[in-house]
This record gives C-alpha cells, structure tokens and sequence, in this order.
C-alpha cells in the first residue's frame, strides 16, 4: 500500500526540471540501474572469454599433441592416444543438415498454412501444441526415437527408401537402424516447434496492408503470400532457421542414442556416426587418461568455434537478405 | 513492495532456522550412539555401476551408525581424478588405477574390493529364442574384431552342435560410452586374443574394428532386443532383470560356465591373491572349474597413511562393516556377486594393519 504513494510523491518532481538538465542530474535510482545493467551486459562477454579459456587450457595437451592434425586426421583411439576429429566434425554438420532439410519446408509449411489459411478457431490450438515439443526433455525424444522410430524406420522406412533410391551412395545399405539419417530426422522434430513457432510470429506480424494489396491487384492466395508477405518476412524466418540450426548443432542427448556412435565418415546415410557434443557426453566421465581428456575438451573447442563459424556465415547470409528484401519491397 | 519482502525474509530465515534445528537434532542423535562429532559425513566419487548398491549401502550404514556418505556417481575416471586432487576422502573405481595414476596421488592407494561385476555376451537369434549359446572367448574376439562375419560359421557351430544356427550376418552392438563394462570385455578379450590385445586393447572405451555403439546398457539392450542377428555385452545384473538371453563362455579350465553370482564369486575365489596383494588384480579369465571368465571387482580408492584423522577412521569403519555378511547379503539382493570368503579375510587383514 505505500508503494504506490511513494511513487506519487516523486513524480511531481521528475516533471519539474527541463528536458536537457535531468540528462545530467540522474538520480541515484538511475545510476544504480545504469551501473547493474553494464554490468550484466559486462558479465556475458567475460562468461564467454572464460569459456574459451578454460577450453582452452583444458584441450592444451591435445593441442601440443595434435596440433591442428585433430582436425584432419580420423582416428579416435583412447588406448593407444590417438585422436582426431573430421569424423565428429562431419557427423555434426551433416546431421544438423539432414535436419534443416527436413524441418524447414515442413515448419515454414506448417507456419503459412496457421496464419494464412487454416480457420481462425484452430490457429492458437495448433501453434499451442507445436510449442509444447519444444518443452520435451531431449533424452525423452532419445527414448521415443529408440523405441518408436528405429523400429519403424528399419521395418518400413528405409527399406522402402533403399528400394527406390538405393542406386544412390547415400542410400546404401544395410540397414541398422540407428544410422546419420535416422539422427537428422530426430533432429528435425526437434528443431521445428522452434522454427515453427518464430516463423510465425513473424508471418504475423507482415502488415495487412501487404496482404491486401497484393490481393487487390488480382493474386490469389498462394500469389499473395509468395509475392508479399514471405518477401517481406524473409529475414525473419532466416533468423528462425539459425535458431534452428544452433538447437540442432549443440544437441546431445537424443542424438547419442539413435546415430549409433560410430568413428567414422560413410556416404550412405544408413550407416552409423558420431557428433561432436554426442562424444564428449558418452566419453567425459570415464575418460581416464589425461590426453583423452584432453582430446575431448579439443572437441568442445571445435564444436564452440564451429558453432561460432555457423552462426557468423548465418547472420551474413540474414544480412544479405535484409537488403534484397527491402529492394525486393521496393519492386512490389 | 517493502512490506512483503519483509515478510518474505522473515519465513526464509525462520525456514532456514528449522532446517538448522531438524539437522542438529538428527546428527547429534546419531552422534550419541557412536560417539561421532556431529555433522561428520564422508565424501566419496566414481564408478556409476556399483552405485545402486553403495547408494544402498551409504543409506543402511547412516541409520545404523548417523555417519553420512555422500556419493557421486560421476564415472570412474572422474573419481580417480577428484581422488588424486583430494577433494574427496575417497573414490570408487571399475578399472584399477594404473602405476603412473598411482605415481600422481601424493601418498599411496589402497584399493578396496566392494562387489564383484560380469559382463554377458547377450544376442538375438529368433529362431533361437532363450536357447544359451555355448562361446570362446577367440570367438569372441574374432566375432568383436569383424572376423567372424556369419551366425552359421563352422567354428560357432563346433561348439553348438545341437543348434541349428541361421546363416544371418552377425551385428556388433557395443556400448559408446566410456564404461567399466566395456574395460571388463576388453580386458577379458586382451587376455585370450593376441589380435585384440594387439589391435584394440583394454579400456574403458576403446576403437571398436565394427559395430554399432548404443549409449548405455540400456542402449545396448534396445539394439540387440529389436534387431536379428546382433550380439552385445551388457552387465549381468541387466541381463538377468531383463530375462535376455546369453552365452555361456568357456573358462580357462574348459569348462562352459552359466554366468550367475555363484559363478563370478568363484571367478574371485580362484584369483589366486597373494596375502601382501594391492587387490589391483584382474579376475577375467580366471583358472577355477566353476569360475566365469568375464568377470571383475569394483573398488573403493583409499589412502592408506592419515590413519589418524577422523576421516580415516570413518573410512576404516565403513569398510569393516561392508564386508560383514549383512552388507554382502544387501549386494546379493540386489544381483550384485558379494566377495568371496578369501577375498574378505583379505581385505579385514589389511585394515588391521592400516
């Protein structure tokens, strides 16, 4: 009750003094604030260089060892010392791929379709229960991608799939079950509620106007949302895709218990890898020896910069986009 | 705002003094019965497979003495590290600490035996169903090395004539994740095959020739039960709760042994310890007639010198009364093999002398 007396008595005063000198006579509350929140902005930056740091002192001896040799040899020996990464590397990339393949046209589907043409009574039903997959642990989606999906992709998926496309490399047998493919498709039920979800948002916050216009001019539906509302949403659904594709990178625990651990690169998408993350998680707490240590801290450095390096070319990519979506505008 | 947060504050602090209190009063309770300083509790980090039973054990032994344990299951190789560092009062390990480890911890190591672990060899050959499979541990590791390709090859079948075996590929399935399962397959595979010991080598994860790794014994067991033709190793506490088929395996004696808790306690039995051992032994591929030949201790990780502090005494306490037939029959319950009768008088006559 006295909260909101107290703040009646110091308005009057905060009004009274002209605009230029309350710039320079704050109040303690002001600078208090100010102070926190640098700080704040202050602690993210050196939570990070801090990160690197310890990554870095930690994968030292791999890094004397190794050198930059981790990154283009593929052997993964903890008996006999020996590491290298190019298969984790590929692994992580390539299932963070076959994922976003996946996810995007069905997400960006699944987002057009709720704010453009499904009824306004299933709009907020649908987006609702799309969202609530994202709230799913990951080591649940690992369960259910065990139990549910192996069988269901080695009995009647990939046979059917190795049928039609097995000329292919990428579709060659045979067929195990935990397998790169069966990673990227997990992957992708996991990455969309969140592409969806922004993509959305996004789509609706597209000014009527857009729509209307375009609409006036004679297009029809589908001419509309490809002529005026997508390439005006267009950096923004570039931004869905990039939070997508980080979810997708760092993902650990489903990934591990379907892609089947496996050292190694192979062409056909059948076949067993390894991520970056997934190695580190299965081997870290029973890594004996301090190189193998080592080696996986190496890893958790590759996966940060490889991340970093994702992210960068993404956020270019969005770049570029903005600007050819506002000529693109501007040509409508 | 104001009044609130006062109000919040008090309950905190008063919640916080009741915490106070209730603690206070459960440990100078227990204190009165062993004469403990109050609050006292051990600190101990490593191996997850024993941890059902230590966590067991931890709990039966607070209530019957007020001494708390407080154990992390973080992994063996983390609990030999936080034990070199000496952050905790002591670790637990599936694989015994190697000289140049051992070279590392400031002071010496004793490694205590606690239970004893198998590994089975478990697979899925429908048209088998439960049949039990009779193996070699050179088959085996011919199987593990990608040599032996087919169910229906002639060396399996010499030693199965009574089963019609399928002329299916045969599918690996081996863990991922660093494990003492895994360093107790391969160092029993090390011991009969000069090619793995060659090749692969022991550890707690190691550069599989073939196969799929799952994640787990968990992981291993979903791959074997949903695929025909595969073959895994998973613990045999797993293997008898989940009713999954497994081999028997010929022991170095030549006889094919059921691998069960009797059959690992005699593979302890016969591990023919010294009376002046350091326990780091390995009991794979043990000598006696009934012994199983994948089997291994687990260890607690204790320093033996500081037999003075408080600590060392609680330790000291703690493994006296973990080798009593009470605490070994709460392993049993629980398919953990307990210590054979040799393997404890062993171990009571070191702490004498500690």
């Amino acid at each position: 009750m006295t909260a909101p007396a107290a703040l009646n008595t110091a308005r009057p005063p905060a009004h009274e003094p002209a605009a230029g000198v309350s710039l320079e006579r704050q109040s303690n509350g002001d600078r208090v604030f100010r102070v926190v929140l640098t700080l704040a902005a202050i602690a993210i930056p050196v939570l990070l260089a801090f990160l690197v740091f310890e990554l870095w002192s930690g994968a030292r001896l791999a890094i004397d060892r190794f050198g930059l040799g981790f990154i283009t040899t593929s052997a993964w020996d903890p008996v006999a010392e020996n590491f290298g990464a190019v298969p984790l590397v590929f692994g992580t990339l390539l299932s963070s791929f076959l994922a976003l393949l996946i996810a995007v046209p069905l997400s960006l589907g699944v987002a057009i379709f709720l704010t453009e043409f499904a009824p306004m009574r299933i709009r907020q039903p649908v987006a609702f229960v799309i969202g609530l997959l994202a709230a799913i642990p990951s080591v649940v989606y690992g369960l259910w991608g065990i139990f549910v999906l192996i069988p269901l992709l080695r009995t009647t998926v990939f046979p059917f799939l190795e049928r039609l496309l097995g000329f292919l490399p990428f579709f060659e047998g045979p067929i195990y079950g935990p397998s790169m493919l069966t990673a990227g498709i997990i992957l992708a039920i996991m990455v969309m509620p969140y592409i969806m979800s922004v993509a959305r948002e996004v789509l609706v916050a597209v000014p009527n106007s857009q729509r209307e216009a375009a609409l006036a001019l004679g297009a029809t539906r589908w001419e509309a949302v490809r002529t005026a509302v997508l390439p005006y949403a267009r950096s923004g659904i570039f931004g869905a895709i990039i939070l997508g594709l980080g979810r997708a990178l760092g993902e650990t625990m489903a990934v591990t218990m379907v892609i089947g651990n496996r050292h190694e690169i192979s062409a056909s998408l059948f076949a067993p890898g390894y991520t970056m993350a997934a190695a580190i998680a299965n081997e870290f707490s029973e890594a004996v020896g301090d190189l193998h240590l080592a080696a996986l801290a190496y890893v958790a450095l590759l996966l940060f910069a490889v991340t970093v390096i994702v992210n960068a070319v993404a956020r270019l990519l969005i770049w570029r986009v903005a600007r050819g979506s506002a000529a693109g505008s501007k040509a409508i | 705002m104001h009044p609130t947060s006062a109000r919040a504050t008090t309950s905190l602090g008063l919640a916080i003094l009741v915490a106070a209190c209730g603690g206070g009063d459960g440990s100078s309770a227990g204190g009165d019965s062993n004469a403990i300083p109050s609050g006292v509790a051990l600190t101990g980090a490593g191996a997850t497979f024993p941890n059902p039973i230590y966590t067991k054990w931890f709990d039966a032994y607070a209530r019957q003495t007020g001494v708390r344990i407080n154990y992390q299951s973080i992994g063996s190789g983390g609990g030999i590290r936080q034990f070199t560092e000496g952050t905790v009062d002591f670790g637990a390990t599936d694989g015994p600490m190697t000289d140049e480890q051992i070279a590392a911890v400031s002071g010496n190591v004793l490694h205590v035996p606690t239970v004893l672990g198998a590994d089975v060899v478990t697979y899925n050959l429908p048209a088998l169903g439960q049949t039990r499979l009779r193996l070699d541990g050179e088959i085996i590791a011919d199987i593990f090395l990608g040599k032996i390709r087919k169910w229906n090859d002639p060396r399996i079948a010499a030693l199965n004539p009574n089963v019609s075996l399928p002329g299916d590929d045969i599918l690996v399935v081996h863990r991922s994740d660093g494990s003492g399962t895994t360093f107790i397959f391969t160092d029993y595979l090390s011991k009969v095959s000069p090619e793995w010991q060659q090749k692969v080598g022991a550890a707690t994860s190691v550069s599989w020739p073939t196969g799929l790794g799952g994640k787990g014994n968990e992981g291993v067991t979903q791959q074997v039960k949903q695929t025909p033709g595969t073959i895994g190793y998973v613990e045999l506490i797993y293997a008898i709760s989940n009713g999954l088929p497994y081999a028997d395996v010929r022991n170095a004696s030549g006889n094919f042994i059921e691998p069960s808790l009797n059959s690992v306690s005699a593979a302890a039995a016969t591990g023919q310890l010294a009376a002046d051992t350091d326990f780091r032994i390995s009991i794979t591929n043990a000598a006696g007639e009934a012994a199983y030949p994948i089997a291994s201790f687990t260890w607690l990780l204790v320093r033996p010198e500081n037999a003075d502090t408080t600590e060392a005494r609680l330790i000291k306490d703690f493994i006296t009364w973990m080798i009593s037939p009470e605490a070994q029959r709460m392993a049993a319950d629980l398919h953990y093999a307990p210590l054979p009768m040799p393997v404890i008088e062993l171990v009571e006559a070191r702490l004498g002398s500690l």
